[in-house]
């Protein structure tokens, strides 16, 4: 199947990307290209096959549930766009 | 000095013949005088490397021996390092100062290797030919009007021009063995869990692995001594005991069973490349080696599995970025999803985008099951193709790309195009698998060939000793880019 551009506009907008109206047409054809090529894939016959979601089948560690990190927000915050009394600053979002 | 290996190079400095600072001195005045030609690096700070140097010399005068102090190293832009710019060639993190080190480099550190400077990449590691780079391409020092690989193009084109002894990169797809195909110089990826990624900028964190680049393979086996290792702070980080890679070069290769998979033989590979790999073939049977041909019939499978799961990590991973801890944000915008849009509009590259809209689409609902539950069905598929194909030999051998370098700008418009680059390098990946690339000859325009070997998991050493030994044997691995020798 392939995307209309009112389908590359909804991902765009998952994604929280804009895609400009100038740039829809041409972001389409990439996309639609890139999923021909993965389209190959839904002719294989998986049945019984366990999806591999890792390069190795090995359980991830626990640790014990431990403050192992100092505090450094200063540090971290100095490179932050935009900080005021230790906190980051963003658009108001609640009226 | 310029064409010593490591081991000579330690030597040289245990022996007072040179010092730290003086070897970085002479890296630095290369990098200097090549810079303009290769664009191998984003970011040179002469003063910090020559104190890391002074401190390397004042441990040597102090006695320590070990077998990376005071060597300098030129590290993928994609490690955090401490007081580094580092900014993964995007102008997302163009103006970001790493406030910590990733464990790659503490690892570096802690050896007394001397950081030369961060080295050019595609945008976050995603391209094959450093052409994605928010600082323009790299350069391939065969012929600049060529690309060098990628993504960890400038580590390659850096190591190739002898501009650094050697260097760190990261494999996600084939990163390393690619383009240290196209330079004509040896790369490593090592078995997925052995090389830590904390403090490496993530891609595709089931895929992503810290490798290393150097002219030849013994030196690859003290770069993976002082990178490998357990670390609590990655969650697939492997804990297994320490070895030596080097443990095996010196062992002959009479008796060792090579796998030559057909469909790496087939057709796709141009005829130049297909000649000097079968050159290599021809070597490795005088060293007493034997051939034996096998099957990996879900390869044809690899890149498009690969471009379904990458992407959906990527799309994942990259969620981060958004304007307000770190970064770049948008100059002018309205509300907080419109200061995203544009921060992640303006700050990403074309293909940084186009992989994060596709990793959307594909783990988006009603279409996660067809797209990414299927190609990761066919990853475990492609898995054990290579599980059953070392059954009956010790390592596979093919060619490491389908083509020699290709022009600059040849492939930027078409993006297939340029992700079938990885047709032979992204399934060790998926699977997991160790895998390097060494030069075996020169293809058209003389332009290097590489030759790639795939091992079973934790195969290292045997792979390296495949490769000293074909070293020892041939001469690939020593040809310097004309213009760029010794002087």
């Amino acid at each position: 199947m392939s995307l209309s551009s009112s389908d590359v506009l909804r991902i765009a907008q998952l994604a929280r990307l804009e895609v400009t109206p100038a740039e829809v047409a041409a972001v389409q054809q990439d996309l639609n290209g890139i999923l021909a090529l993965v389209a190959q894939l839904q002719a294989v016959d998986t049945a019984g096959v366990a999806p591999m979601a890792h390069a190795q089948d090995v359980m991830l560690r626990l640790r014990a549930d431990e403050v192992t990190e100092a505090d450094q927000h200063r540090l971290f915050q100095a490179i932050a766009p935009q900080v005021e009394a230790d906190l980051y600053l963003v658009p108001k979002v609640i009226e | 000095m310029i064409e010593a290996s490591l081991a000579e190079l330690a030597d040289a400095l245990a022996a007072k013949k040179v010092t730290s600072v003086e070897l970085t001195e002479r890296y630095l005045a290369r990098i200097d005088r090549h810079q303009g030609a290769l664009n191998a690096f984003v970011t040179v700070d002469r003063e910090r490397s020559l104190a890391q140097a002074r401190a390397a010399d004042a441990r040597l005068a102090r006695g320590e021996r070990t077998p990376l102090l005071g060597i300098p190293i030129a590290h993928k832009d994609i490690f955090c390092a401490r007081g580094w710019l580092t900014t993964c060639a995007s102008k997302m993190l163009a103006n970001f100062v790493a406030p910590y080190d990733a464990h790659v480099i503490e690892q570096f550190g802690a050896a007394g290797a001397v950081i030369l400077g961060k080295t050019n990449m595609d945008e976050f590691a995603m391209g094959s030919s450093t052409e994605n780079s928010h600082f323009g391409p790299a350069r391939n020092p065969w012929d600049p009007a060529r690309v060098p690989g990628g993504s960890s193009g400038g580590s390659a084109a850096a190591v190739a021009a002898r501009l650094a002894p050697c260097a760190t990169g990261t494999d996600t797809g084939g990163s390393i063995r690619q383009p240290a195909g196209f330079c004509g110089i040896s790369g490593i990826k090592p078995t997925y869990g052995l090389v830590s990624r904390y403090g490496l900028i993530a891609y595709a964190s089931s895929l992503d692995q810290g490798g290393a680049f150097a002219r030849g393979a013994a030196d690859l086996a003290l770069l993976l001594n002082a990178m490998a290792g357990f670390d609590a702070r990655d969650s697939t980080s492997l804990e297994r005991p320490k070895e030596d890679y080097a443990r095996d070069l010196a062992r002959p290769l009479a008796g060792m069973r090579i796998g030559l998979p057909r469909e790496y033989f087939g057709a796709g590979m141009d005829a130049d490349v297909r000649a000097a790999v079968e050159g290599a073939l021809a070597v490795l049977r005088t060293l007493g080696a034997t051939a034996v041909e096998v099957g990996l019939p879900n390869s044809a499978l690899s890149v498009p599995a690969y471009y379904v799961i990458a992407p959906a990590e990527a799309s994942s991973n990259l969620a981060r970025f958004d304007g307000v801890r770190y970064g770049y944000r948008a100059p002018e915008y309205g509300d907080l999803a419109d200061m995203y849009r544009k921060t992640r509009a303006q700050g990403f590259g074309t293909e940084v985008k186009r992989r994060i809209l596709v990793g959307t689409y594909v783990l988006s609902h009603g279409y996660y099951d067809a797209y990414y539950l299927q190609a990761q069905r066919v990853r475990r598929l492609i898995a054990q193709d290579f599980v059953a194909a070392f059954g009956e030999c010790d390592l596979l051998i093919g060619p490491t790309s389908p083509t020699v370098a290709f022009p600059v700008g040849a492939q930027v418009s078409d993006p297939v195009q340029m992700y079938l680059n990885d047709i032979y390098t992204v399934g060790p990946n998926l699977a997991g698998l160790p895998a390097l690339s060494i030069p075996c000859g020169f293809g058209a325009g003389g332009l290097p060939v590489g030759l790639q070997v795939v091992g079973p998991y934790f195969s290292e050493a045997r792979m390296l000793n495949l490769a000293h030994q074909f070293q020892l044997a041939t001469d690939w691995h020593r040809r310097a880019p004309p213009g760029f020798a010794a002087q």
